[in-house]
């Protein structure tokens, strides 16, 4: 890996939903590039696109016109399938609603990337077990989300976004339900695993007390990027 | 995938449940009417079917059922047995005379006159008592449902008096004929014996029943029969079928029987599949970030047909046993005796309940399949 080469890179990005009197330009022409081994924030207020911004970067949504290259890789030229590998290999998410399956345990949710990779269920949980155990979650493994605090379920799927080594951790208000102290334990964690020279992390946030933790800050409005800043990265 | 597929149906055991059941009731309910079905269908055929003896049926050429008949002429029996191919044919007579007990209970009853020399025509199991008797003046065998419902209550004896059309017999064995359609007592008599329980007409030679000698088929008989005396032949499982087929016919069972299976079918299908389709239209958001996390659509496919089959198969098992436990308790009474659970019912079953499943899988699928994996980051 060269360290040249940014996590992501959008150029002249552009997505509409819609045609004709309906259409509705949500991205128009959005430049971005977050480095590697860097928390990039991404924040605007609510409807300016932030959403579709990160879906289109996961390849969860087609782009209109330009281009967004993952490490190098432009997933939107790949065939359905491979494109669905990649984001199975590279990619993690973290949501604003966690969006834990109810019906696993713990251990059960962190491991469902290697179980979707085909890792046998032993070495899946093992490693599942060892990734909690360093998030704080030693005692909670075998607990189902129902029964687990905001703070507990967001570090599980903390676990499940980090547990297959994804190059690119994308998150969506990962703190948002939380107080400021559970925020800040969940960043902490996020930063610590998350961030390597070859590795990178794009969060949206409206949570600007978290903004201390960011390297560089990418403020979008209706559809573009306004204003790009460099963070302290603490 | 397969154990978070697995989880995700089970976790809420009420919808699990509710699926169960829906499949299992379904299946109780087609598997119970279908049986009942083709066993009261059956029994259109019992006194055929009991016959074992013959292959090859030889009646009037407008006789349509069973119970229906016209008699021959004596003349016809000798007829038949000259018509090469045929090892072996004896008469058999049919009348429906009223019985009557020495306490006063009477039923209508069915009474088949045997070959005086051979007894030929005689189901085989007995009860008590022995087809050997029979040789005895005035003596019938009667089946066991005919003999509780002309004594109710009272232990089987042998030796009891009663009266046929006026003439008083002796019951010298006890049968397991098979049900008839109607619950009339089942009575076998010789030949000679059972000819007077009927009012007298000019003949009454019911039906002359046969066997192919080696070499030619039931079929071929009863081809060259028809051929040489103009007479009406068919083998003992076309004969079964007529009676079957008249029933069906131009009776009311095949729509009464019909609409239960039918509602049973359609209420199968919309609650078990409306119930799957909600089931899946609930998980709709964890299926969602399944995608989003790379899991491709087939393997989603498989996890849902996997739920699906899961369902279909624990339910259709449970149902499977629901009926047979039904037909194992009701098969000891009397009135319901020989109906029983059928293999083919279980199998159309099986295939009504595949369908289902397919169909609430298929609509479940389209759902899971367009859903868009960018809604997962919408709260």
């Amino acid at each position: 890996m060269k360290p040249s080469i940014p996590a992501v890179a959008c150029r002249d990005l552009r997505k509409h939903f819609g045609e004709g009197d309906t259409r509705i330009e949500v991205l128009r022409g959005v430049g971005l590039e977050a480095a590697a081994g860097e928390l990039t924030f991404l924040l605007g207020p609510s409807g300016c696109g932030k959403t579709t911004l990160i879906s289109v970067i996961a390849g969860l949504l087609d782009s209109s016109s330009g281009s967004v290259e993952i490490f190098g890789e432009n997933t939107e030229r790949l065939a359905p399938a491979d494109r669905v590998r990649f984001r199975r290999a590279n990619l993690g998410f973290v949501f604003q609603q966690y969006n834990l399956l109810p019906s696993l345990s713990a251990t059960e949710n962190a491991a469902v990337p290697l179980l979707a990779a085909g890792v046998r269920h032993r070495e899946a949980f093992a490693r599942a077990r060892e990734l909690l155990h360093r998030l704080g979650l030693g005692d909670r493994m075998d607990t189902p989300p129902s029964q687990l605090s905001g703070g507990q379920q967001q570090r599980v799927a903390l676990a499940r976004a980090l547990i297959h080594g994804p190059r690119l951790l994308v998150c969506d208000e990962p703190t948002a339900a939380m107080d400021h102290k559970t925020g800040e334990v969940v960043m902490e964690l996020l930063a610590g695993a998350a961030l390597a020279p070859d590795r990178g992390v794009i969060v949206v946030t409206h949570d600007t007390r978290m903004l201390h933790f960011a390297h560089t800050i990418a403020r979008m409005d209706d559809g573009q990027i306004v204003e790009l800043q460099r963070g302290t990265g603490t | 995938m397969n154990l978070v597929a697995w989880r995700m149906l089970t976790h809420e055991r009420a919808k699990y449940l509710g699926l169960i059941f829906a499949i299992a009731f379904s299946t109780f309910l087609l598997e119970n009417q279908t049986s009942i079905f083709a066993g009261i269908l059956k029994r259109t055929a019992s006194q055929i079917l009991d016959v074992t003896d013959a292959d090859v049926w030889v009646m009037d050429p407008a006789t349509q059922y069973f119970e229906e008949t016209k008699a021959l002429r004596d003349t016809d029996l000798t007829r038949v047995r000259s018509v090469p191919g045929l090892a072996w044919a004896v008469r058999l007579f049919k009348g429906m005379p009223v019985a009557r007990t020495e306490a006063g209970r009477f039923a209508q009853s069915i009474v088949l006159g045997l070959d005086d020399a051979t007894l030929t025509g005689a189901p085989r199991r007995m009860v008590m008592g022995s087809w050997e008797r029979l040789r005895e003046p005035d003596s019938v065998v009667m089946d066991r449902a005919g003999y509780l419902l002309l004594f109710p209550g009272e232990p089987l004896i042998l030796g009891r008096r009663l009266e046929l059309n006026d003439h008083a017999v002796t019951l010298v064995g006890i049968s397991e004929a098979g049900a008839p359609f109607a619950s009339f007592p089942v009575i076998h008599a010789r030949y000679s014996v059972a000819v007077n329980f009927q009012g007298m007409e000019r003949s009454q030679l019911s039906y002359v029943i046969g066997r192919p000698a080696p070499g030619m088929t039931p079929g071929e008989l009863c081809a060259a029969i028809q051929e040489r005396t103009g007479l009406r032949a068919r083998t003992s499982q076309e004969f079964a079928f007529d009676c079957v087929r008249y029933y069906l016919k131009n009776t009311g069972i095949p729509v009464n029987f019909g609409i239960t299976i039918g509602i049973a079918l359609v209420v199968g299908t919309v609650v078990a599949g409306q119930t799957f389709y909600l089931f899946t239209i609930e998980n709709l958001r964890q299926f969602g970030t399944l995608k989003a996390i790379g899991v491709p659509n087939p393997r989603l496919i498989g996890m849902v047909l996997l739920q699906a089959f899961s369902v279909g198969l624990i339910g259709f098992a449970l149902g499977t046993g629901m009926a047979a436990a039904f037909f194992d308790i009701f098969q000891a009474k009397t009135a319901t005796r020989g109906i029983i659970l059928m293999w083919q019912s279980v199998a159309l079953t099986g295939g009504c309940m595949s369908f289902v499943v397919v169909v609430a899988s298929l609509l479940s699928l389209r759902r899971v399949l367009i859903l868009e994996p960018a809604t997962v980051f919408r709260s």
